[in-house]
């Protein structure tokens, strides 16, 4: 794929490619610039909630920048950060009634927290950093790529979260059945409950960010 | 950015126009989509609810059986007349206090259930909490004297305080308590914070035993069950003869 002809680049170049790769790893919106940390910590207890969520910014983000860079050389200077908070917005809300359509009870659980995908700073940071300077293409894979680095944390913290503090997966007991002490609880194993706290959710989110940058030292600020 | 087309005043507000109309009347659009279906689950959910009241667990997808199942009557009394609806779980509770306050006959939705061969009769109640609305079902056994059951929920309590009257140790707790006093004379439930009876082996007492951090939900929650279940109590009278 080593096409350097400027005019036209295959669709999945290695720099597009790095579009979506980057944010999942070295450029982590989560981990290393440190945005979107308010909804990992509230709504990361179960998995299923993670997944939802990181699907819903995964579909906000995508679409978002998409129609942002579409937008971007009519979008008049002076109003565009309405304008992205319009799009962000409108995308929000179809997601919410989608899920209150199709998964009530979802719904209720992430209840405020998907109508604060709005304020989630890295969709808001990647439409004014990256979506209003570059093509549709690229601006959907950066939306793809980010909103997915995010997820992964997101997905991450919450299979710890659920495992630690309920003992389940995604609802299902995976250790046994704390009250009738079965399988690992009949060894005496507890279930952490502070797991399910937001604090627990912080101090994951930190372990993470340590072991990725113990395996990357280029990530660790040297001031 | 240099001087463009787009930075003069009529594009901007040409473009706002065009924007908000276009959003506008695609959210519109897509709310009106998924209308029907959102107002079906809000109604799955309020059977779910009533059932829960008597101890019945039930999921989306077995509610609407299991509920013609428990739930015998409907019954809806408005002033002294009392009518069967089958509609009775779809009223408003909301919308009847409100209408209430300006002079109109509240509608009080009443639901007969047969449980392990006893009758149960679970009414519904709304209130305020700390934050926000509080509402919930009450289940009253065949003696009209103790509850059976209650299901508490709220639209914005504090997680971790106040949001956990939905749990089932402080609802557990509501299990056979009277709601007279020992002259006969209603009484209702007390949220007590200082009971000396935390595990509430004492029913009698008209007190439960309220969560801590959580004293303005917990007043909220008592003032909902008494009034609510005094707006029955004339209902009740009748029953008893």
């Amino acid at each position: 794929m080593a096409n350097t002809n400027v005019e036209k680049e295959p669709l999945f170049s290695k720099k597009n490619l790095g579009l979506v790769k980057d944010p999942l790893t070295d450029n982590n919106p989560v981990t290393v610039q440190v945005l979107g940390i308010c909804s990992a910590l509230a709504i990361t207890a179960e998995l299923k909630a993670s997944v939802i969520m990181a699907l819903s910014v995964v579909f906000v983000l995508g679409v978002g920048n998409v129609l942002v860079s579409l937008l971007r050389n009519a979008i008049p200077s002076s109003i565009r950060i309405i304008v992205q908070l319009v799009v962000v917005a409108a995308l929000v809300i179809i997601v919410d009634l989608t899920l209150k359509a199709y998964m009530p009870d979802l719904a209720k659980k992430l209840s405020v927290f998907i109508g604060l995908i709005i304020t989630n700073c890295i969709i808001m940071g990647r439409f004014e950093a990256f979506a209003l300077g570059n093509g549709p293409w690229k601006s959907f894979l950066d939306g793809i790529g980010n909103a997915a680095g995010y997820g992964l944390i997101l997905i991450i913290v919450g299979f710890f979260r659920e495992l630690l503090g309920s003992g389940k997966l995604f609802g299902f007991p995976v250790f046994g059945d704390p009250v009738e002490k079965t399988g690992l609880y009949a060894t005496g194993y507890e279930n952490n409950g502070f797991m399910l706290l937001a604090p627990m959710a912080l101090i994951t989110l930190g372990l993470i960010i340590g072991f990725q940058r113990s395996r990357n030292k280029n990530l660790i600020e040297t001031h | 950015m240099s001087t463009k087309r787009t930075d003069s005043n009529s594009y901007t507000i040409i473009f706002s126009v065009i924007m908000v109309v276009v959003v506008g009347s695609l959210l519109a659009f897509f709310a009106n989509f998924t209308k029907d279906l959102r107002v079906k689950n809000d109604q799955v959910k309020a059977q779910i609810d009533i059932l829960s009241a008597i101890g019945v667990e039930s999921d989306r997808s077995n509610a609407t059986e299991m509920f013609t199942q428990y739930i015998k009557q409907q019954k809806v009394i408005a002033g002294t007349e009392v009518s069967d609806d089958e509609k009775a779980y779809l009223i408003d509770v909301k919308k009847e206090m409100d209408g209430a306050k300006k002079g109109n006959v509240q509608r009080l939705p009443l639901f007969v259930a047969e449980k392990d061969g006893k009758t149960l009769y679970i009414l519904p109640v709304r209130g305020n909490g700390l934050w926000d609305a509080i509402w919930g079902y009450i289940a009253i056994n065949d003696d009209l004297k103790t509850i059976n059951g209650v299901y508490f929920d709220h639209k914005a309590e504090t997680p971790g305080l106040g949001a956990n009257i939905t749990e089932s140790f402080f609802t557990d707790d509501f299990k056979g308590e009277y709601l007279y006093d020992a002259s006969g004379n209603f009484k209702g439930i007390e949220i007590s914070k200082s009971n000396g009876d935390p595990n509430n082996e004492d029913k009698t007492d008209n007190q439960v035993d309220a969560i801590s951090g959580a004293t303005i939900t917990g007043n909220g929650v008592g003032a909902m069950i008494n009034s609510g279940i005094r707006a029955y109590l004339p209902y009740f009278e009748t029953l008893k003869k």
